[in-house]
């Protein structure tokens, strides 16, 4: 694959959709296209985080460990970005990915994805605007799942 | 050392210089009859005074001219025999300095090695280099000549006063007036010199320190942003320099122009006073011109006496300045540090401490009154807070510091008056911070067992001879006539019976270490000499096969893309699949090899030329708009682009010029520039332009003109692939893997290193690739190793030489946690029947030991099992408690 043909794909993903082609091509070209076998992790739960992850192609499992053993909790395909949450608050993974099929990925090591958010402001707003509105979600599906209780514990 | 130069000289070359005195003397023979020679041939052989011809000499009848020639042959060969004297003299003299100097030198670096340890915090190497190997430098000068040209240049003087007595006493005395006055005032300017002289020497030794003190600390000057200030201060110490100087040379001159006025006062004297004599007909005017003749005559060596008076004195200060630095309190016996027992006996019995004292330079008690005894075999802990004396014990029990006060004796025996053969050998100490050599992993392990010469190289013929001259001037100067080239591993000492034992054991120590794998990494990634390790290259080409094997496994098979000599290596560079093969030499490294006339040759021939520039055309656009925003200093220029950032608006500049249609146009210059971007590209890593088939082709194409066309003088510059032969400059690894990990696998490298590990490991070659790895080079200080590496070198060092007791302070501390541990227990269980002597930072780690000393401001407070201490109450408790 070219590096425009990486350009693109990068264009897909929501969190770099507003960069410009420039400072995505520089992305794509500073980034290290890699490849994972079914079975293969991309980073184990509680580890600490070193890069984050654009998922190019395949699937794969996010798992969570549980007193009960492994439990998979989503699954993630083609333009998910995963593992930013680690390489954000310095906190260690909170789940492990497992490549289900054949997985193409471009990995964005921690120390290239600081200087891009801190060189590209664009860049910043664009992952607090993610991640807000994944805040968002995550309360309204709270919300959902309080109310849901109360009925539970109400009926 | 002898404490002033006369005496120093006087011991070591009184002979040479009674040679020279005497050659010197000797040579005024010829001199007088040179001198007289003109006179006779002016004379005799041309005016022909007071002669008659033919002239009868020894019986032969002589005409004029034939009379003639003789004495001008005659003439000829007094200056051959005066240059021959002169030249004797200087290469004597030239000599004896030499030995001398070189006597001084190394009887100083003797010195340093005696130093006791606590000199080194007050004098640093930074003053020692100095003072070793520049400021004795003009001392040997001086000494060759210290008595000679006095005694020579005296004479002189003396035989001009004579003659001048024997002609006129009146006149001579007259001649010698001035001299007294002369005489008091010299000495007394030279003194406020000498002073300024002895500044000067010492200013230079700090500036000398402070350069050493910025190398050593430069991470600090940039972490804290000093370097102004530094050089502000280096700009104040050359400005005293300067100064000093400024004042030596003033006054050096005043005291030569004060010297050459009164010389001048000689004659002006001579001509106003005898002068107005002569007038008053009371001296006639013959008396006069002699007096000045001989007064001028008797200047020249009073000269060279003052010259040599200031160089005397100069070389007398820093002579003077160098010893006062090397005697300082305490040092080594040189007996007990050379002197070589005829058997060494295992130390045994008791360890026993008696009233131990040590006290710091300024008198504070380090260590007080410690006494304790154990059986040498147990294993003691110490434990302590920081400043409690612990680390002064085991530096005083390795006798590394030598008690104020009290003994330790083993077996009965005071380890003070022990000979270093026996301490050095029986006993071994690590401490926190030991030192590296930069030499060999090998040699640092095997550090700890060379002592002394045991097995003599043997030389032959014109190598003896040499050998043996070298020998002789060695002894000539008092130097050690150890040869270092003799084998001098006490593989006794390590219980092996040569090398190959020794590495075994060697490596065997680095497993307890756990540095074994660190090094049979260095191993992989070192080279060997097929020739001189037939086995070994043999045995890696198995593995080469074997791993080949393994990469059938389908989920394996993608990891290593394999060098096939008629298929492109998506995963190496341009320059590798043109080549294929290693560089030998620097005829063609791959950097450059864009420039190589005959790569050029080669990519015209296969009609590549065009299509390198379009890349290269390529490359060079799409770095330039990547990397055109970016400011210069930007770490992605170093990590990422293929053109410098200096470079980079030259390129911006050149493509504003170069249409892509056009490049064959370009200047030679801009074309080299452009041609050099696509070697250093790999396909599947680059993706900055697109590699298709047919160029893959192409270039597997000009990879066969490569190396048909190869011309005679680049067949030695290159090693061709070849899947059935052990590539000498390859590494190991390379030489196995025989291909490019892939890009973009993940794990792809460490899945690559666990299967060459097994392939390795199949074969048990484990340990013949870590005995590889011996020979990885430690860099300066250790440096090319991390802290923890090492930490464990420094103890493996120890291990080797099968101490019987082991010192170790604070030995395990830089080793990460998980290490740590295992190292201790292993150390433990190694010298399970030996001696420990162990000061710990942690008192949790004590409860392995036979016996606990708990330090505290000096002193020992409790002493007893882990058990017996762990109660309410105790110091060690209190220990416990801090963790």
């Amino acid at each position: 694959m070219s590096l425009n043909e990486e350009v693109e794909l990068l264009r897909n993903i929501p969190l770099f959709a507003k960069l410009e082609a420039s400072k995505l091509k520089l992305l794509a070209f500073t980034s290290e296209r890699l490849t994972f076998q079914p079975g293969q992790s991309l980073f184990r739960q509680g580890d600490m985080g070193d890069a984050a992850y654009i998922i190019v192609s395949g699937e794969a499992d996010v798992i969570v460990d549980t007193p009960k053993g492994p439990l998979k909790v989503a699954g993630v395909k083609k333009n998910d970005f995963v593992g930013e949450i680690a390489i954000l608050c310095d906190v260690p993974r909170t789940a492990t990915i497992t490549a289900q099929s054949e997985l193409t990925t471009l990995r964005i090591s921690k120390d290239l994805f600081f200087r891009l958010i801190s060189e590209f402001p664009q860049m910043a707003v664009e992952i607090m605007r993610v991640l807000a509105q994944r805040l968002e979600k995550t309360t309204s599906d709270l919300r959902d799942t309080n109310a849901r209780l109360r009925q539970l514990q109400g009926g | 050392m002898e404490k002033s130069i006369y005496t120093f000289i006087i011991k070591y070359s009184l002979r040479q210089q009674i040679i020279l005195t005497v050659l010197s003397f000797a040579s005024f023979v010829p001199y007088y009859y040179y001198l007289t020679m003109p006179k006779t041939i002016v004379n005799q052989g041309i005016s022909g005074k007071d002669i008659t011809f033919p002239y009868n000499l020894l019986g032969q009848e002589l005409s004029q001219t034939t009379y003639l020639l003789m004495l001008t042959a005659a003439f000829l060969g007094l200056v051959i025999v005066q240059q021959c004297f002169k030249y004797s003299i200087n290469v004597y003299q030239g000599i004896s300095g030499e030995r001398m100097l070189r006597r001084l030198r190394y009887e100083l670096y003797a010195h340093v090695l005696r130093f006791p340890l606590p000199t080194f915090r007050k004098l640093s190497q930074g003053e020692i280099i100095p003072m070793i190997v520049a400021e004795t430098e003009s001392l040997g000068g001086f000494i060759a000549e210290s008595f000679s040209t006095p005694l020579f240049q005296g004479g002189l003087f003396l035989v001009s006063l004579g003659f001048l007595f024997v002609q006129n006493w009146a006149i001579a005395l007259a001649a010698l007036a001035l001299y007294p006055f002369q005489l008091y005032i010299i000495p007394k300017m030279q003194r406020k010199v000498n002073l300024l002289g002895k500044e000067r020497v010492k200013a230079a030794r700090r500036l000398s320190d402070r350069i050493g003190e910025s190398i050593q600390g430069v991470q600090e000057v940039h972490a804290h942003n000093t370097a102004r200030r530094l050089l502000s201060e280096f700009s104040q110490r050359l400005g005293d320099i300067y100064w000093t100087r400024f004042e030596i040379f003033q006054r050096k001159f005043m005291i030569k122009f004060l010297n050459n006025f009164l010389q001048q006062a000689g004659p002006f004297l001579f001509y106003s006073i005898g002068g107005y004599l002569a007038i008053r007909q009371q001296l006639d005017v013959g008396t006069i011109v002699a007096a000045v003749a001989a007064h001028k005559e008797m200047g020249a060596p009073l000269k060279e006496l003052l010259n040599h008076y200031q160089q005397r004195e100069d070389a007398r200060i820093k002579y003077e300045q160098v010893i006062a630095q090397f005697d300082p309190d305490g040092m080594r016996d040189p007996r007990l540090q050379l002197a070589e027992p005829d058997k060494i006996e295992p130390l045994a019995g008791e360890l026993q401490v008696s009233q131990l004292n040590l006290a710091d330079e300024a008198g504070n008690a380090l260590i007080e009154n410690v006494s304790f005894q154990v059986p040498l075999e147990s294993h003691v802990a110490v434990v302590g807070n920081a400043g409690s004396g612990r680390e002064d014990l085991a530096l005083l029990l390795a006798r590394l510091l030598f008690p104020g006060k009290g003994k330790i004796a083993i077996g009965g025996n005071d380890i003070a008056q022990l000979p270093e053969a026996v301490t050095g050998r029986r006993i071994a100490y690590v401490g926190a911070s030991p030192y590296i050599f930069n030499a060999s992993i090998e040699s640092n392990l095997f550090y700890g067992l060379r002592h002394l010469p045991l097995l003599p190289r043997q030389y032959q013929g014109e190598e003896l001879k040499r050998h043996q001259t070298h020998l002789r001037e060695a002894a000539a100067s008092g130097n050690s006539t150890d040869d270092p080239a003799a084998d001098w591993t006490d593989y006794a000492a390590a219980g092996v019976e040569d090398m190959a034992g020794l590495r075994e054991a060697g490596i065997r120590a680095l497993r307890i270490v756990q540095l074994h794998d660190d090094v049979y990494q260095f191993g992989l990634r070192g080279t060997i000499n097929p020739n001189r390790e037939p086995d070994l290259a043999e045995a890696i080409l198995k593995a080469r096969a074997a791993f080949r094997d393994k990469l059938a496994r389908p989920e394996v098979s993608k990891l290593v893309e394999g060098w096939d000599r008629a298929r492109y290596n998506r995963n190496a560079t341009v320059a590798e699949n043109l080549m294929f093969g290693n560089p030998v030499g620097d005829a063609l490294v791959p950097e450059r090899l864009a420039e190589h006339p005959y790569v050029l040759q080669v990519l015209d021939k296969v009609g590549l030329t065009d299509t390198f520039l379009k890349l290269g055309h390529q490359v060079a656009a799409t770095t330039v708009e990547l990397f055109a925003d970016l400011p210069p200093d930007h770490e992605f220029f170093q990590q990422f682009s293929f053109i410098s950032s200096e470079d980079l608006p030259l390129m911006q500049e050149l493509l504003g010029r170069a249409s892509k249609e056009r490049l064959g146009e370009l200047k030679a210059e801009d074309r080299a520039r452009l041609m050099s971007l696509p070697f250093k590209l790999i396909p599947d890593r680059h993706r900055l332009v697109q590699f298709d088939e047919e160029l893959m082709a192409r270039i597997v194409q000009a990879r066969e003109v490569f190396a048909s066309d190869l011309p005679e003088n680049l067949r030695h510059a290159v090693a061709f692939l070849d899947r059935e032969k052990y590539s000498a400059v390859a590494t190991i690894q390379d030489n196995i893997l025989f291909g490019k990990v892939v890009y973009g696998q993940a794990q792809a490298a460490e899945m690559v290193s666990g299967l060459i590990g097994e392939v390795i490991d199949d074969l048990g070659l484990r340990n013949r690739v870590a005995m590889v790895g011996l020979n990885f080079e430690c860099g300066i200080a250790g440096g090319r190793l991390t802290q923890a590496q090492r930490q464990k070198l420094a103890i493996a060092r120890c291990i080797v030489k099968r101490p019987d007791l082991f010192i170790l302070s604070d030995a395990t501390l830089p080793l990460d946690s998980a290490s740590q541990g295992k190292v201790f227990e292993a150390i433990l269980e190694e010298f399970r029947s030996r001696g420990i002597v162990w000061s710990l930072q942690r008192a949790q780690l004590a409860s392995r030991f036979d016996r606990i000393l708990v330090m505290r401001s000096g002193r020992l407070v409790e002493q007893g099992g882990f058990d017996e201490l762990d109660r309410e109450g105790t110091h060690f408790r209190e220990l416990l408690a801090q963790e």
